[in-house]
């Protein structure tokens, strides 16, 4: 036993190399400044102050409203898929799985011009628009767009661990409750929903954290002047070079995120015992 | 006797191209505890679904109080179930989990508190509210799936092998009181198991199942003493069984000797079989027995030996306190009333 324990020495020093120490770096640029040059380094903490600037807090509202949304559409549709999928034989199943999880080995990048293509003003859906004789109708650059995009890239976060939860749920719990009472409605409120509650969960952060750092997404669908967190982030490192600030966000953003992933797990405990 | 609370009538169930019932008729009373009883496959956790309401008959009638009700789901039936692995729901405490069925009938939250505290008193588990249910033993948790069903007052209760996941101690131990609350609720207990020791120890009634077919619906005294087949005599404990011929009302002929016994209504000539209980064959000198046979192998079993005597025509299991040598000649005796004849059965 003792000797598999060193096994985990590599991976230990590959995960300081390239995940501690970068992000030791991170904070570190945050609170400088100076960008690259570690020579001459100077404290200040006037890179978060420059957060407080209204155009800054307005691309952190739009991410946040965006992110929420499209969480929230993908966790409805999400968790109707889920519990649909249960309902077939375990061979099906892992058909259906499998066919929820194909779009993520196609790029992000390829799915998203696939969407510019449908959605664009001449694109496939305003070519039918036409054809039936209807308004083309402008969908490109705007929220809708992003969000369509979002949901799509997001939902199998959303659809695998909800089906996970679901799968493991004994229907024996389902009859029990029956047979004490309760309607299908109430079955599925009171037991099935109650115990896939740790798979929307992890389903809900998961989507949240991809959503809220996406760049290619709102870039591509948004347009040059469409701003959330990811893109100004981009922005700040490779077109400013601003790496101070940009830094600065993205402490911000992961501080943000682990206040949202510890409330979420609170939310877990409570409802594991009720009112 | 009281009167009849349910009435099955010509019940059959097919799972695909396989039929595991083939037409149930069993009335069942008020106020009893019934044994559904028969091997694995037997159907009988399928006729407890039906009644349950999980699974609907594929024809045949479920009468309740008169009313056919195989149609109605299980929420709306006066039945609730005790399931075999409990299926306690890991989310809710001791208290929460009895609530449940109350809850859901939006019951008045102080009769809730009075109800659910009187059920888990009965059940033994007084004090227990607050314990989170995945972290009791299988005999507390048992205690709060029966809690959880009594707290309804349904009109019948159903029990899906309960016990199985006992060890052999609390098994008895449940056994006495599963029928102690039976007596104090005073409502009807469905019982279904395999173990035909529980069965008739605990039972008014006792059905034997196999294949889909009910065999034989008695007291545990009927089905011991007077088993109606092969069957029945060969699960309901050890049984030496002999092909015999129905000579005359109270004679019968086996192993080539004519005995009187108590049993008349067959035919003449008519082909039955036999059944003697090991413990009600007596072991005498050769000469004083019509059979007679070498002791060939003796166990000690506790309580008893269980000797078995090789005779001319086939061995004999006799259950006795005294104890024979291996190879001693022996002369086997049973007096009329030990012998029960039964029809023979075809399908075996």
């Amino acid at each position: 036993m003792k000797y598999f324990v060193k096994l985990v020495r590599p991976y230990l020093i590959w995960s300081i190399v390239i995940v501690i120490i970068p992000l030791l770096l991170i904070v570190l640029y945050s609170v400088t400044t100076g960008g690259n040059d570690l020579i001459n380094i100077q404290f200040t903490l006037d890179n978060f102050k420059k957060m407080a600037e209204p155009i800054y807090v307005a691309v952190f509202l739009k991410s946040f409203r965006l992110g929420l949304i499209s969480v929230g559409i993908c966790l409805v549709i999400g968790y109707i898929l889920a519990y649909l999928i249960t309902f077939f034989s375990e061979k099906v199943q892992n058909l259906l799985i499998l066919f929820v999880t194909i779009p993520m080995w196609i790029n992000t990048l390829l799915r998203t011009y696939a969407w510019i293509s449908l959605l664009s003003d001449n694109g496939i859906i305003n070519s039918v628009l036409e054809m039936l004789g209807m308004e083309p109708v402008a969908m490109m650059y705007t929220d809708f767009a992003v969000i369509l995009g979002l949901i799509s890239d997001l939902l199998p976060f959303m659809v695998i661990p909800i089906h996970t939860s679901l799968c493991k749920i004994d229907h024996s719990l389902h009859e029990a409750a029956m047979d004490l009472g309760a309607n299908p409605f109430q079955t599925f409120w009171r037991v099935t929903f109650k115990l896939s509650t740790p798979g929307v969960l992890n389903g809900i952060i998961m989507t949240f954290l991809l959503s809220i750092s996406t760049f290619v997404i709102p870039k591509l669908l948004g347009g040059g002047q469409y701003m959330l967190i990811g893109n100004l982030i981009e922005n700040l490192f490779i077109s400013v070079g601003d790496w101070n600030f940009g830094s600065a966000i993205s402490v911000i953003l992961a501080f943000i995120i682990l206040i949202a992933i510890t409330c979420m797990k609170r939310i877990d405990k409570e409802t594991g015992e009720e009112e | 006797m009281s009167d009849v609370l349910i009435e099955l009538k010509g019940i059959t169930k097919n799972f695909g191209d396989q039929q595991v019932l083939k037409g149930i008729d069993l009335n069942i009373r008020e106020n009893e505890f019934l044994t559904l009883l028969g091997p694995s496959g037997c159907g009988k956790t399928t006729t407890l679904r039906i009644l349950a309401g999980f699974d609907e008959p594929s024809s045949g009638e479920v009468l309740f109080d008169g009313v056919d009700i195989a149609k109605i789901p299980p929420y709306k039936r006066e039945v609730n179930t005790v399931f075999q692995k409990y299926a306690l729901f890991p989310f809710l405490n001791v208290y929460d989990n009895v609530a449940f069925g109350l809850k859901i009938k939006k019951m008045d939250k102080s009769l809730i508190e009075h109800k659910v505290k009187k059920t888990l008193k009965l059940v033994g588990l007084e004090g227990f509210d607050k314990r989170d249910v995945t972290k009791l033993s299988g005999g507390q948790q048992q205690r709060v799936a029966i809690a959880r069903a009594l707290v309804n007052e349904p009109k019948v209760l159903l029990l899906d092998e309960p016990l199985g996941a006992l060890d052999a101690k609390l098994r008895k131990e449940m056994q006495g009181e599963l029928k102690k609350i039976q007596k104090e609720v005073g409502i009807t207990f469905i019982f279904v198991t395999h173990d035909q020791e529980e069965a008739l120890s605990m039972s008014d009634t006792v059905v034997v199942m196999h294949e889909g077919i009910i065999q034989q619906v008695g007291t545990p005294e009927d089905i011991y003493n007077e088993p109606e087949n092969r069957f029945v005599a060969n699960f309901i404990g050890e049984s030496n069984i002999v092909e015999a011929c129905m000579i005359d009302d109270l004679l019968v002929s086996f192993d080539g000797f004519e005995f009187e016994c108590v049993d008349k209504g067959f035919k003449k000539n008519e082909c039955v079989e036999v059944v003697i209980r090991p413990e009600d064959i007596d072991i005498v000198k050769p000469e004083e027995a019509k059979i007679q046979g070498t002791v060939k192998s003796i166990v000690f079993k506790g309580v008893h030996h269980e000797i078995v005597v090789e005779t001319e025509r086939r061995d004999y299991t006799i259950h006795t306190t005294d104890y024979y040598e291996v190879g001693l000649k022996v002369g086997l005796s049973f007096g009329p009333d030990d012998i029960h004849v039964m029809y023979r059965m075809d399908w075996e």
